[in-house]
């Protein structure tokens, strides 16, 4: 059992995060190795590893934060990347306890591995916003104006999820657009913004809050035909399940939907 | 290589070592070659992206090796001949590339040639735009590669001396004269090898060219950024793909080292 324990953490150390993040994790996580006798509800210990979607960063950190804070005792580890990326590393054996995806094609993948434990839970939606810098140098004011002669639009390829939404939105209100840069990840989308280097780009709506005063985000109607949708599901190895499904109840608790709500997250 | 004495001078545990060394780069490679889907293989490599992906690299990569001897040449003999104040700051900033993050050198090169950068703002004015354009990507490209064609050329330079230079000058060539007539053949060889090698991480290049150029199919989505974004949905493809960057890298390497060997004598000659 220990040394089982000690080789996930050493795959853990590889797989994510800084060194000293995965050897805190691997000291915290030694005491609950051993169950004592009177593990209620209230008594929660030990370490969740949680991954999550890239675009949860600044959310799950905060989740985490408040977490940890109310469960004394507890650790969560945060692993932050593309949802695609993650779901390659739990099928790999990365020792993942809870995964929040930011689309549920991802989820469905782990579901299909038979990796889930249960079913996942949709605990938040985002929808896609046009970003442009605090100037706006083209006078976008539509998704419309994104199709104009001239204006460099970045978005993101039809392979990663903003992508497909963004294409789902094109088709949806018959507007074509021709991007000068498809990226692979929409916060290279929000880089080009952010540089000045193009016009506009279509981000998701927690992209643009996110930024702050560095893009201005104009809202499209026509947004609404491409709602992502994120659920959570605990990770069928996980080790320390109660504390993964207590994790799981604080994201989709009252308070966490605040925190969510904040950055611009609709509710599912 | 024996020496005239039969004499090797290394230890034999030496081997076993440098077999660990050599099982971990090899070791991975032939983990891909295992993961290869051989039925679908050139059906993966020949779809329409994966083509103009290579199409685009390969045109790119030759453009960059062009900048890179057009620009290279002047530097490395600056650099190995010339004598001047900065001489060894300017050999470390023309290094630099070479230990630099790549996306590093994206942002600098964004700054630099961007719409908002420090050259591009007046490019921008004269109508020349460089973001999201072919010509990013070989800026991108020759930023990266440069080092390489320098530091082999400087070398060349170095080992083959200025003897044959000064006799030239002295039987009344002009300096122009010496070092096409002179000069450059000799350093052929190891012209030829930081060639190759500029091409090669030109064609590898993959940071910089995200970070400045960007990536549409045909235009600014170079081999590296195809297999980057198939990795996303077909994993399948990103090795194939991988598999070909792998083949072309081993050919352009095994290209430089017969350069250099065949460079050898030539260095050596009375």
């Amino acid at each position: 059992m220990r040394t089982l324990r000690l080789k996930k953490c050493i795959v853990g150390m590889s797989v994510a995060l800084g060194l000293a993040g995965a050897l805190t994790a691997c000291g915290a996580t030694a005491p609950a190795a051993t169950p004592t006798s009177n593990s209620g509800a209230s008594q929660l210990s030990g370490t969740v590893t949680v991954f999550a979607a890239a675009s949860l960063k600044a959310t799950f950190t905060q989740l985490a934060k408040d977490f940890e804070a109310k469960n004394p005792g507890t650790k969560v580890t945060l692993s932050f990347a593309g949802s695609s990326d993650l779901v390659t590393q739990i099928s790999q054996g990365a020792p993942a306890d809870v995964f929040a995806s930011a689309d549920t094609k991802n989820m469905t993948k782990l579901a299909d591995a038979k990796l889930l434990d249960g079913t996942a839970t949709n605990f938040a939606t985002n929808v896609l916003e046009i970003a442009v810098p605090p100037s706006n140098p083209a006078s976008i004011s539509s998704l419309a104006d994104l199709a104009k002669p001239g204006v460099k639009v970045v978005t993101c390829a039809s392979q990663v999820p903003c992508g497909a939404a963004t294409e789902t939105v094109e088709k949806a209100s018959g507007i074509t657009l021709s991007p000068v840069s498809e990226e692979s990840s929409v916060t290279d989308v929000l880089g080009k913004v952010t540089s000045g280097e193009a016009d506009a780009g279509l981000v998701y709506v927690t992209d643009v809050k996110g930024a702050g005063d560095k893009v201005m985000g104009v809202p499209f109607p026509e947004s609404d035909a491409a709602v992502n949708t994120y659920p959570i599901a605990t990770v069928s190895s996980s080790q320390n399940k109660e504390l993964a499904v207590a994790f799981i109840a604080s994201v989709t608790s009252e308070a966490g939907k605040k925190v969510l709500g904040d950055a611009g997250f609709g509710a599912p | 290589m024996k020496t005239a004495t039969g004499y090797q001078g290394i230890p034999r545990w030496i081997y076993a070592v440098a077999a660990v060394g050599g099982l971990l780069v090899v070791l991975p490679l032939v983990a891909m070659l295992a993961k290869v889907n051989w039925p679908q293989f050139v059906p993966l490599i020949t779809s329409e992206s994966s083509l103009a992906a290579l199409g685009l690299s390969l045109r790119t990569s030759a453009a960059s090796t062009v900048l890179c001897i057009v620009l290279g040449i002047p530097l490395a003999l600056v650099l190995a001949r010339g004598e001047f104040p900065g001489q060894r700051l300017l050999r470390a900033f023309v290094l630099l590339p070479l230990v630099l993050p790549p996306v590093v050198g994206g942002i600098a090169l964004l700054y630099t040639f961007g719409r908002q950068g420090l050259l591009g703002k007046s490019l921008e004015a004269a109508g020349i735009q460089i973001a999201f354009s072919t010509t990013a990507v070989v800026l991108a490209q020759t930023f990266v590669a440069l080092p390489f064609l320098v530091v082999s050329l400087e070398g060349a330079l170095r080992s083959a001396g200025n003897r044959y230079e000064a006799v030239a000058a002295t039987l009344g060539a002009r300096p122009t004269t010496v070092l096409r007539r002179v000069t450059l053949p000799l350093v052929l060889p190891g012209l030829a090898s930081g060639a190759v090698l500029s091409f090669a991480r030109s064609l590898g290049e993959f940071g910089a060219t995200l970070t400045f150029a960007g990536s549409l199919e045909g235009v600014t989505r170079t081999l590296p950024l195809e297999i980057y974004l198939q990795r996303e949905t077909d994993a399948d493809a990103a090795v194939a793909l991988s598999l070909v960057l792998v083949a072309v890298a081993v050919a352009v390497v095994g290209l430089s080292y017969g350069a250099r060997r065949s460079s050898t004598p030539a260095e050596v000659r009375p």
